[in-house]
């Protein structure tokens, strides 16, 4: 009697079959991919602040008839360099992606043109920062739009009760939230001040936290030191200057300061100053408001107490570490013209300043013109706190590895020089020659084409 | 009837192919009705997976090695003439060793002695302590490593609480390079070792009973009866366990990358971590590859050793 029904032997066959027909076919792609728009943007640090982000996208893509799709990666781990790093490789993933720093640069060969946009922008916004053009043109080109979500500068944030009590110094007073700065207060606010009143609240028990690892708090902040000092890694031209009467200045200084910062300075994370400050054992850090916001959820008798205000001056100058991030459009989008309007949308004022507000003052804009939001006097508490958080006064943004052409300078920074200088030479007691010998070595290495 | 007839009709051979089996249709059935066709099919997403994330990228990766930063042109061994000439890459290289070698020695270590431990153990517990002792390495490595940061957070370490809570002071864990260096070394041991207690064990049970009965009998004491017995019988599993400890320690990638990210001072890098920061954080992909692909050599020199004396030790017993 014949049996009806599949074989095994021939269920074996088809399924294997199916398996290798699914494995083996093409993915065919559907052509609704016009209307439609995604991106790869940076995980804010302030609780609920990706909210607006995703408001405005929608809000945007209903009135223009696009899909916007938005996937938020973590900085953490450097996972959203790490994702860029894969869809510039493999020429695939999504249309528009967040770059912090330098990774524009690193990215120029896969990312489309931007001037019509930048150019729309300056004309209704202003100027746009030094720094941002540093980090988003090469050849001429704008391959990146600043924007303000993310961007940051690092200015020092500190505990008011602290450093009245044992330093004696009002900071408020120093640093009002209004215009009408004393020009002599703000000028005695130094390098030696600071060191003063660094060693003044180590012996209170609540030391000052300066990172010293190799993660971009650190960097930043500690570039703008070495700035300060008039220190330079390496010039415009190539030519390696490190080995100066500045860097020799700017070492002896950390020497005296870091023994008054807790020791565990050398192993914090991008979180780790912002824990320090948060518990309630720090004095002060250099930072952008996350801390004080995420202080104000979790602690709100430390974030009653801080206050955000400029950074030292040093006989160079007073520089405070930034940190722009950008939009940067793939070359190999299948949607450029809704991406660049898009891009256009989400920079234009009025959208910067609910992107702001929601930051609570976290986000800074790369046009000064829109340092005029109110966030930045509102927030609280206490009121004002970060009212100084957008360089005002003689304040300069820097980034660590300026002035070098940018090839060479995103090596400067993502290799720690600076911090890796003073960790050799404050934890490792290593001879200040002996260390700038050691940077020259990486120096000229990082100079190869 | 008729079916017999036909297929096997007078005065031809009844086991001769019939003329109609030759066409393409029916050796294309036969061809496919195979089992080796049918396994080979059976295999071909595992195979797609193997040529597409191991064979092809490792291809591709000497590639990109051979390639300038801005992978428009071709260096040759350019990128490695360079990392030789570079104090961090040698000080990378020499990371690397001593985090291997130093780990896969302490797991081989404690994976022995464990494995005599649990097969000492009546049978009747022996399952729920093997259960027990192989968590560490079921657990998925990057969840438990950010366990272990918490333990040693520079600020809020547990270990340091309890320490300062018997009158001790707070040690850097991850602070200081050489701590760190410990740190690292011992999170990779703990993850480690019950690979090496699982296979001694099974090597242990293998060792036949009356070799050591022998012994006993003529009076070997029970450090003899490990030297000469246990650990000759043994020692192809050491051998090829150690191995791959060894390859895999040293590609590690999670346990520093999350631990310290290479630092304090460069100082804990491993060719992984470092070849992510050339590679992805600085932009170099092709120096990063070439740090990657650094590893190979070492690895396939060390593997060609151990295995030569396996074989040999093989050929003796066999």
């Amino acid at each position: 009697m014949r049996r009806s029904g599949m074989s095994r032997r021939k269920l074996l066959e088809t399924t294997a079959f199916a398996a290798g027909a699914v494995v083996a076919a093409p993915y065919i792609r559907h052509s609704y991919a016009a209307g439609k728009l995604t991106l790869g943007v940076w995980d804010h640090w302030v609780p609920g602040a990706n909210n607006t982000l995703t408001k405005l996208c929608n809000e945007w893509g209903e009135k223009n008839k696009v899909e916007v799709n938005i996937d938020y990666i973590t900085s953490q781990g450097d996972k959203d360099i790490l994702t860029a790093s894969a869809e510039a490789q493999a020429g695939a993933g999504h249309d528009i992606m967040s770059h912090r720093a330098w990774q524009i640069q690193v990215h120029r060969r896969v990312l489309e043109p931007l001037d019509e946009v930048v150019k729309n922008l300056i004309a209704k916004a202003g100027p746009i920062s030094p720094v941002a053009e540093y980090l988003a043109k090469a050849d001429g080109k704008w391959f990146g739009i600043p924007t303000s979500i993310g961007s940051q500068v690092k200015p020092c944030c500190s505990r008011l009760d602290l450093y009245k009590q044992h330093c004696g110094l009002d900071l408020t007073k120093i640093f009002p939230a209004n215009p009408n700065r004393d020009p002599k207060l703000v000028d005695s606010w130094n390098w030696d001040l600071y060191l003063k009143t660094a060693e003044q609240l180590f012996k209170a028990g609540f030391p000052v936290g300066l990172p010293m690892g190799q993660t971009s708090d650190a960097v930043d902040s500690t570039g703008a030191m070495f700035r300060a000092f008039g220190s330079v890694m390496v010039d415009e031209k190539d030519n390696i200057k490190v080995d100066s009467n500045e860097t020799r200045m700017a070492l002896e200084y950390f020497k005296k300061l870091m023994p008054f910062n807790p020791p565990e300075v050398y192993a914090w994370d991008d979180a780790g100053n912002n824990r320090w400050l948060i518990s309630g054992k720090g004095a002060g850090i250099m930072n952008p408001p996350s801390a004080w916001a995420v202080a104000k959820r979790d602690n709100l008798k430390v974030a009653e107490q801080c206050w955000t205000h400029d950074m030292p001056r040093g006989p160079a100058g007073r520089f405070v570490g930034q940190l722009p991030f950008f939009y940067g459009l793939w070359s190999f989008s299948r949607n450029k013209p809704a991406g660049k309007e898009l891009l256009q949308f989400l920079s234009e004022k009025e959208q910067s300043r609910q992107l702001v507000e929601a930051s609570v003052g976290y986000d800074l804009p790369s046009f000064k013109s829109y340092y005029d939001f109110d966030t930045w006097q509102k927030v609280e508490p206490p009121s004002g706190t970060v009212y100084n958080y957008p360089p005002r006064g003689d304040e300069q943004p820097s980034i660590t590895g300026y002035p070098a052409r940018p090839d060479v300078a995103t090596q400067i920074y993502n290799q720690s020089i600076h911090t890796i200088m003073v960790a050799k030479v404050c934890q490792g007691n290593e001879p200040i020659d002996q260390v700038i010998k050691w940077a020259k070595g990486e120096l000229e290495g990082l100079l190869r084409a | 009837m008729v079916d017999v007839a036909r297929r096997y009709p007078l005065g031809g051979d009844a086991f001769a192919a019939p003329a109609a089996a030759t066409r393409p249709r029916e050796s294309m059935r036969r061809f496919l009705r195979r089992r080796s066709t049918i396994a080979l099919l059976m295999c071909f997403p595992l195979i797609a997976i193997v040529v597409g994330l191991i064979i092809y990228p490792a291809f591709y990766s000497i590639y990109l090695s051979m390639l300038n930063k801005a992978q428009t042109r071709f260096i040759g061994l350019g990128n490695f003439e360079y990392l030789l000439r570079r104090d961090t890459f040698w000080m990378v290289v020499q990371q690397s060793a001593i985090f291997a070698l130093t780990a896969v020695f302490f797991k081989a270590l404690i994976g022995l002695v464990t494995a005599h431990l649990v097969n000492n153990l009546p049978s009747k517990g022996q399952r729920k302590w093997r259960g027990m002792l192989l968590v560490p390495w079921v657990i998925p490595l990057a969840l438990s490593t950010l366990g272990w940061w918490w333990l040693f957070d520079p600020t809020h370490s547990a270990f340091n609480w309890l320490i300062k809570g018997f009158g001790g002071n707070d040690i850097p864990w991850l602070s200081n390079p050489y701590w760190a260096r410990f740190s690292v070394i011992l999170v990779n041991v703990w993850y480690g070792a019950p690979f090496f207690l699982i296979m001694y064990l099974a090597a242990l049970k293998s060792v036949p009973e009356q070799l050591y009965e022998a012994a006993e009998i003529d009076g070997a004491n029970a450090w003899q009866r490990f030297v000469h017995i246990t650990l000759p019988m043994m020692r192809n599993i050491i051998a090829i366990t150690v191995l791959f400890s060894l390859i895999v320690t040293f590609a590690n990638f999670d346990i520093v990358q999350i631990m310290t990210a290479g630092g304090p001072r460069n100082m804990t890098h491993v060719f992984a971590t470092y070849a992510f920061l050339l590679g992805i954080r600085s932009g170099d992909l092709p120096l990063g590859a070439a740090v990657s692909l650094f590893m190979f050599p070492i690895l396939a020199i060390s593997a060609l050793f151990i295995l030569r004396g396996v074989r040999k030790r093989g050929r003796e017993i066999g």
